[in-house]
């Protein structure tokens, strides 16, 4: 690891302060990506600002029609909890059990890795990503590979989540890594019907034209009818797009078989 | 910086590094070799210890961050003589090989049978140390070792 400046703020105003006066700061949460990348020397930031010391940033509210889970809230918190069950259960499957004990749900979406879990769930909720600036609905925040409509020096405080009629998630996991290949959230509101895809793309999506198939009749045969173009989706050493592609469809016949 | 934290009930207070990792403290600065750094990459799970009661790769905390916790590593469990239920376990059911990986398992699954209350079963605990390699490939003894502790440890 490259030296830097460890900070650990009381507040929301002391982190952004210390940001504000950091050559080039970075933001610490549960640190299970960061420390690795850090350790890897893949990045050299001159200030390491720790979140952990904010008390006010961790914990989950249930406040009715919707949940509010605080951005420290750590994976083993949201899998034991049973507001949003397939939330639970999504949480339940990020990475291995000690990184559940210390990854966090700010931490995973801030970073807009494109096979990170919680993405699927922010898009096919209809959610809300609460910082210290605004609110900005789940479905604008993903904006690409690592990259979030977070501005510089903005901080995640808590993810609201609607609560759906029923929902579920499924997921083909690397075998290694436990990251998701694909993972696909189906979520029932209501009438309405929504399906958000993590692991496929640059970042999270929701894929349309199946939660239309969905609207004439919720069945997992919909999905044959669903156009999916798969072109663009990510290749590498563990899929390639076509394959990716194809595992989005079996992902999502399985996630709407399990919701009830 | 200087940070205090509770390593096996003794309070330390230490000067280390802003970039120490907690797995380097407990090794380098307080001598507790028995947590081990196998991979280095937070895969491994050999480095596992609580930290406020939870089980945690400890090559994958800043020291910083375990500033005011209350750790707990191999070494406090037990010792030659009085052997925590779960080391019992695994020298009974041979859940051992090469050792390497050994403090990790036993600390994760500590960790999995306290928060279980008593009801794992074969899958439970596989899923459960999935992020514990052993590279002698032991898993079936160490799997029976835990579901042995578990019962161990109810009546302890």
């Amino acid at each position: 690891m490259y030296q830097f400046n460890y900070h650990r703020p009381a507040s929301l105003d002391e982190a952004a302060s210390l940001m504000a006066g950091a050559d080039d700061g970075t933001y610490l949460s549960g640190g299970m990506t960061l420390i690795p990348t850090l350790k890897q020397r893949l990045a050299a930031p001159s200030d390491v600002i720790d979140l952990g010391g904010i008390g006010a940033l961790s914990g989950i509210t249930d406040n009715g029609n919707t949940i509010s889970v605080g951005a420290m809230t750590r994976h083993a918190e949201v899998a034991a909890s049973n507001a949003i069950p397939a939330l639970a259960a999504l949480a339940g499957q990020i990475g291995d059990a000690h990184v559940r004990n210390r990854g966090t749900i700010g931490g995973s979406i801030a970073n807009s890795d494109p096979a990170a879990d919680y993405p699927a769930a922010v898009v096919a909720l209809d959610s809300t990503i609460h910082t210290t600036k605004r609110s900005i609905p789940g479905g604008e925040f993903f904006q690409g590979l690592f990259e979030t409509a977070l501005d510089e020096g903005e901080i995640i405080t808590s993810v609201e989540f609607t609560k759906p009629t029923s929902a579920a998630y499924a997921k083909f996991p690397n075998p290694a890594s436990r990251y998701a290949v694909v993972g696909v959230f189906v979520a029932r509101c209501g009438d309405a019907t929504c399906v958000g895809v993590t692991g496929a793309g640059p970042c999270a999506f929701r894929w349309s034209q199946l939660e239309a198939e969905l609207a004439s009749g919720f069945s997992a045969s919909a999905v044959a009818n669903a156009g999916l173009d798969h072109s663009e989706f990510n290749a590498d050493i563990h899929a390639s797009a076509e394959f990716r592609g194809n595992l989005v469809r079996v992902m999502a016949e399985r996630a709407i078989a399990n919701t009830a | 910086m200087e940070i205090s934290i509770t390593v096996n009930g003794r309070s330390e207070a230490l000067d280390v590094p802003d970039n120490a990792l907690l797995a380097d403290v407990l090794r380098e600065r307080l001598g507790l070799t028995g947590t081990h750094v196998g991979c280095d990459t937070s895969q491994c799970g050999a480095c596992v210890v609580h930290m406020d009661g939870a089980a945690v790769k400890s090559c994958t905390v800043l020291a910083g961050q375990a500033n005011g916790a209350e750790v707990t590593t191999i070494e406090g469990i037990g010792d030659p003589d009085n052997l925590h239920p779960m080391q019992a376990a695994f020298r009974e059911n041979h859940a051992l090989q090469c050792g390497f990986c050994t403090p990790g398992m036993i600390m994760s699954a500590i960790d999995l049978v306290q928060k279980a209350d008593g009801q794992l079963d074969e899958g439970d605990v596989r899923d459960g140390l999935e992020g514990n390699l052993c590279r002698c490939t032991g898993y079936h003894n160490i799997v029976k070792a835990v579901l042995a502790a578990q019962d161990d440890m109810k009546s302890a």
